[in-house]
């Protein structure tokens, strides 16, 4: 059976991230594998700027931001296959994939890197009623087509949900020549990035109507026209506020779903919050050896953090492959629980080891709603160690602490808690 | 075209009868309205094998389930379709509704279902741990099934395409005049909306909600039947496991009430509600639909995790006011058939109703049967449920079987391009996803829309912007802009 | 006097501004919220001039690839966008287009090129 140190599942900007990072930590012997024609991931399709500013200190569109990854990694020499879909990752780290060129192939990992990314929520998720006509898409789906294809998907259009995907694609198709009707968001706030609401909302006049969303969807066969209606604090339908939309094209950016279909068959212990693996502070998952990182972990707003996070997962992965070689590697005894309580609705990492922690951990999270003027308070067992002043948090906006290893000594705690408090 | 029988309408009706009647030596046509077989109510409902207990003794709905379910193990094997013997569950809720339990009991033994019993609530929960603490009792009719109705209706197609029979779609049927030809014998010209003519000897009305319509045209004595839409939620694969068996409520007027099931794919189904309508293309979903479908549901089984909803839809059951089956000529020696009024348990039915009318019209046109029928049908592979050397084996000798399209449900390029190439091939989205699945995951074909399309637009020559979901005026994209 | 909010759309924080414009000119805007000296710039550019950078595809023939990503290179005037957009839709390059090739000179008389962002080799 064919063996590699480190096999990378999903050659987008995660994957990437994590086969440079080690490279350069030493490890040779690395491959990715890439379900699509091209490296890149769904960069590829995000043409927009705004990628970049903390990696390059620049900005740039998606493509160029894959781009510049996908040139180091050829530079570096990493190798990887295209068109190949992974269809099992064992317990013991063997992968089983599939291709055109070399059938069904079976290989071993040293370590293996979980980076597949994510996928959007579905129509039928979101429990529209109406027709199901054709126009219906999920903005990703929509940006494909549009983007990579060059095709037009619709003139008349609404949009359901106000994700960053959405927003961008209510921009993306106005400068096409479509006519974006409306955004409704059900939650009273955006899913996505404000300076989004501003360049692709605003700027264009696009009404967003928060509190509401998509009642009925008409059209035998293609859409019609939906019907938008306001909700109450319940997020249920007011009656008597219907609002009707003649429209060809229904959007939905609705949130997303990390893609873990593979981790789970392979038994791999997931997060219900996230909907992907729970991990130390190494990234690594319940299976020793396999890491995961980007949005197949948790969904990020910003690519900046996905190369961050998977650089990491990268290190980390290559030192295990390393002191697997000198056979001293060793299950952690000393992990440490993350809880997420008080609007704090999860973290990234779940669990950490003072032993084998870096000097920095960075623990991600995301809040429960539109919190403003709270703190975010860091506790070792009972006792707090850091608070810090927030004027505003939102669940669109991912949000970060930092625990430093200096910090744990000498203290043991038995848990680590992130919350928010009044100021 | 002149032929000896013209079929109207291609769902699983349709389709069985055309198969059975490949078996005789007929020119055979079957003309739909749709771009593709399985188009109206055989592709949304409950996806069940009816055991038989429920239908009124010496009804024509009691013998086509009781003989549909017997003949559906070997139509299956024949034709390569999934099919599984669940067993079926009758939910008792109350002890006063015991008597009700108890003459569904008699009326199963009356209609001749095999190995039906009550089960006490203690062996019902060994049976379905998941079950709803207030169940009492319930009738279990072990025969009870599930079954792909997509499959069943193409495989069908398929089966009788290969004994020679032909499709015809796109073509929605706006008359039917019988022509004279001499004192004893006549035919019938049937003409199509866009003003084509098949001229056919007999002609067999398999037409669903439609039925009453097509029938209408001939005879006098007119039928009248309502679209009774139910509402349905399709499950993510994750709750499929929910529950072993079909799991029903006792029947209410309106219908069997809400029903539980896995599906042969592994979902979890609920529904259907029971709502009658006039309008004969209406499947939308309502609000209070799904609310319904919820809420009673929740009373069979406890825990239903509805986050895991991926789809919900609603189909249309063609319920003649006589409330059976209609079977068998308009008149004596009047060459029309009808298989009309055909709701549940029409898709048990369908082997049966296939194999009844394709008697009548052989009797009628005394034709005998072919010495080279093909029998069986091979299903397209489903790469994903293959062992590993078998797939390996397979994408060697195939390449394209290598190349994974939609991913929630592992559906491969070949795949794809076997449901286009077969006869009668799938010539949109939908009609690929009734075949190979594709797109019937959780992701509801986000991720496998634009590869598809570009599969369909390479393999039937149709261009992108021609691409449809299913019928005309479903194109995918707009033109350029 | 005028004063406005403003989100800065420099980068993802999205900072909330408070703009106050005395007279219109550099030194009469007074800007704050923000926390870094891009969220002033941004905010005096928005209230003088308002520019964006533009971002689309154009067709590319002689490639794998149906599509080339582009964009300005540098932000135009907001008021020039459409018709910035009409340019790009005329557009077509021949492969091969690599990340940075210069797709349109001086795009709608802006004094901006429109470059490739993605490769089509």
């Amino acid at each position: 059976m064919e063996r590699h140190d480190i096999v990378i599942i999903g050659g987008g900007p995660a994957g990437l991230a994590a086969a440079i990072a080690a490279r350069k930590e030493g490890i040779k012997d690395i491959l990715i594998l890439e379900r699509d024609r091209k490296l890149g991931g769904i960069l590829n399709q995000c043409i927009h700027n705004g990628f970049g500013l903390h990696t390059f200190k620049e900005e740039l569109t998606g493509p160029e931001y894959a781009g510049r990854f996908i040139e180091e990694a050829k530079k570096e020499d990493i190798p990887y296959r295209l068109s190949t879909m992974v269809i099992e990752i064992t317990p013991d780290r063997e992968i089983t994939y599939v291709n055109r060129e070399e059938g069904l192939v079976t290989i071993k990992a040293g370590a293996v890197i979980l980076a597949m990314g994510c996928r959007e929520r579905p129509r039928g998720a979101l429990n529209i009623p109406g027709m199901r006509p054709a126009g219906v898409y999920t903005a990703g789906t929509a940006q494909r087509l549009t983007n990579i294809e060059g095709k037009c998907v619709g003139r008349e259009v609404v949009i359901l949900g106000s994700g960053d995907i959405g927003l961008i694609m209510a921009r993306r198709m106005t400068l096409e020549g479509a006519k974006v009707k409306a955004v409704a968001e059900l939650m009273p706030y955006s899913g996505g990035l404000k300076r989004n609401i501003v360049q692709c909302l605003d700027d264009y006049g696009i009404p967003l109507k928060l509190s509401h969303t998509v009642v009925d969807i008409e059209g035998k066969e293609r859409v019609t026209g939906v019907t938008i209606a306001e909700v109450g604090p319940d997020r249920k339908p007011i009656p008597g506020t219907e609002e009707h939309f003649e429209c060809d094209t229904l959007l939905l950016s609705c949130g997303l779903i990390p893609e873990n279909e593979l981790s789970r068959s392979a038994g791999i212990e997931m997060n219900a919050v996230t909907s992907g693996p729970c991990v130390n502070d190494r990234l690594e998952t319940s299976l020793m050896g396999v890491y995961a990182c980007g949005n197949v972990l948790h969904v990020h707003d910003l690519v900046d953090y996905v190369s961050e996070e998977a650089a990491l997962a990268g290190r980390n992965a290559a030192k295990f492959v390393m002191e697997e070689a000198q056979a001293n590697q060793t299950a952690s005894g000393d992990e440490i629980k993350i809880i997420a309580r008080d609007g704090v609705r999860y973290t990234v990492p779940q669990i950490l080891s003072p032993s084998q922690m870096n000097d920095k951990v960075v623990v991600r999270f995301r809040v429960a709603d539109v919190y403003k003027n709270k703190a975010v308070c860091v506790y070792y067992g009972n006792e707090r160690v850091q608070r810090i002043k927030k004027k505003v948090l939102a669940p669109g906006e991912m949000e970060q602490v930092i625990i430093m290893k200096k910090t744990l000594e000498g203290v043991n705690p038995d848990s680590i808690t992130v919350c928010l408090e009044e100021q | 075209m002149n032929m000896d029988v013209l079929v109207i309408g291609g769902g699983v009706i349709g389709c069985s009868i055309l198969r059975e009647l490949s078996r005789y030596d007929l020119r055979c046509v079957l003309v739909e309205k749709e771009e593709d077989v399985c188009s109206g109510t055989s592709k949304a409902n409950s996806a069940i094998v009816h055991a038989g207990f429920d239908a009124k003794p010496g009804s024509l709905k009691a013998k086509m389930n009781v003989r549909g379910n017997e003949m559906m193990g070997k139509i299956a094997e024949d034709l390569d379709v999934d099919f599984k013997r669940n067993g079926s569950l009758v939910l008792l809720f109350d002890e006063a509704d015991r008597p009700a339990l108890n003459d569904l009991y008699e009326k199963g033994i009356a209609n001749g279902v095999k190995d039906l019993r009550i089960v006490e609530r203690d062996e019902l929960k060994k049976l379905e741990p998941n079950i709803s603490d207030r169940v009492v009792a319930a009738l279990y009719a072990p025969t009870g099934g599930i079954i792909c109705p997509f499959m069943l209706t193409v495989a069908n197609a398929e089966n009788a395409a290969a004994n020679g029979a032909e499709f015809i779609f796109n073509k929605e049927i706006t008359g039917i005049e019988r022509v004279s030809d001499g004192e004893h014998a006549h035919h019938y010209k049937v003409t199509t909306k866009d003003k084509d003519v098949i001229e056919a000897k007999y002609v067999v009305n398999a037409a669903g909600v439609y039925a009453d319509k097509i029938h209408n045209m001939v005879s006098d004595r007119k039928l009248h039947i309502t679209p009774r839409a139910g509402e349905y939620e399709l499950l993510d694969k994750e709750a499929g496991g929910m529950v072993k068996r079909t799991i029903f409520q006792l029947p209410s007027k309106m219908g069997k009430g809400i029903l539980v099931t896995p599906t042969i794919h592994g979902n979890l189904l609920l529904g259907p509600t029971a709502t009658d309508q006039d309008d004969k293309e209406g499947t939308g979903t309502t609000a209070v639909g799904l609310e319904t479908v919820r809420d009673k549901s929740a009373l069979s089984i406890k825990n239903i995790p509805y986050g895991k909803v991926i789809t919900a839809f609603s189909g249309l059951r063609a319920h003649e006011d006589g409330g059976d089956f209609i079977l068998g000529e308009t008149e004596e020696g009047s060459g029309f058939f009808d298989a009309a009024g055909i709701e549940s348990p029409g898709l048990t039915s369908a082997p049966a109703i296939g194999e009844y009318i394709a008697m009548l019209v052989a009797e009628r046109a005394g034709a005998k049967k072919k010495e080279n029928f093909i029998e069986k049908r091979n299903g397209i592979p489903h790469v994903a449920k293959l062992s590993k050397e078998e797939r390996a084996a397979l994408i060697k000798e195939r390449p394209d079987y290598g190349v994974m399209v939609c991913r929630c449900e592992e559906i491969s390029e070949g795949e794809i391009v076997d449901a286009i190439r077969r006869t009668p091939g799938a010539r949109s989205l939908d009609g690929v996803k009734r075949r190979v699945r594709q797109g019937m995951g959780r992701c509801q074909a986000g991720f496998c829309t634009p590869r598809t399309m570009e599969i369909l637009s390479r393999e039937a020559g149709i261009p992108m912007e021609k691409i449809c979901k299913n019928r005309k005026g479903s194109e995918l994209l707009k033109e350029g802009y | 006097m005028e004063t406005k909010e403003m989100i800065c759309i420099g980068c993802p924080l999205g900072c909330p501004l408070n703009v106050t414009i005395n007279e219109m000119n550099e030194a009469g805007i007074e800007v704050s919220g923000n926390t870094c000296p891009n969220g002033h710039t941004y905010a005096v550019n928005e209230v003088l001039h308002p520019e964006r950078i533009i971002t689309s595809t154009v067709p590319v023939t002689g490639s794998s690839d149906v599509r080339v990503a582009v964009k300005t290179a540098h932000s135009v005037p907001k008021g020039k966008i459409f018709e910035c957009m009409d340019e790009i839709h005329r557009a077509s390059v021949k492969a091969p287009v690599h990340i940075g090739d210069v797709v349109i000179k001086n795009i709608a008389g802006t004094g901006v090129d429109i470059i490739a962002t993605s490769d089509a080799l």
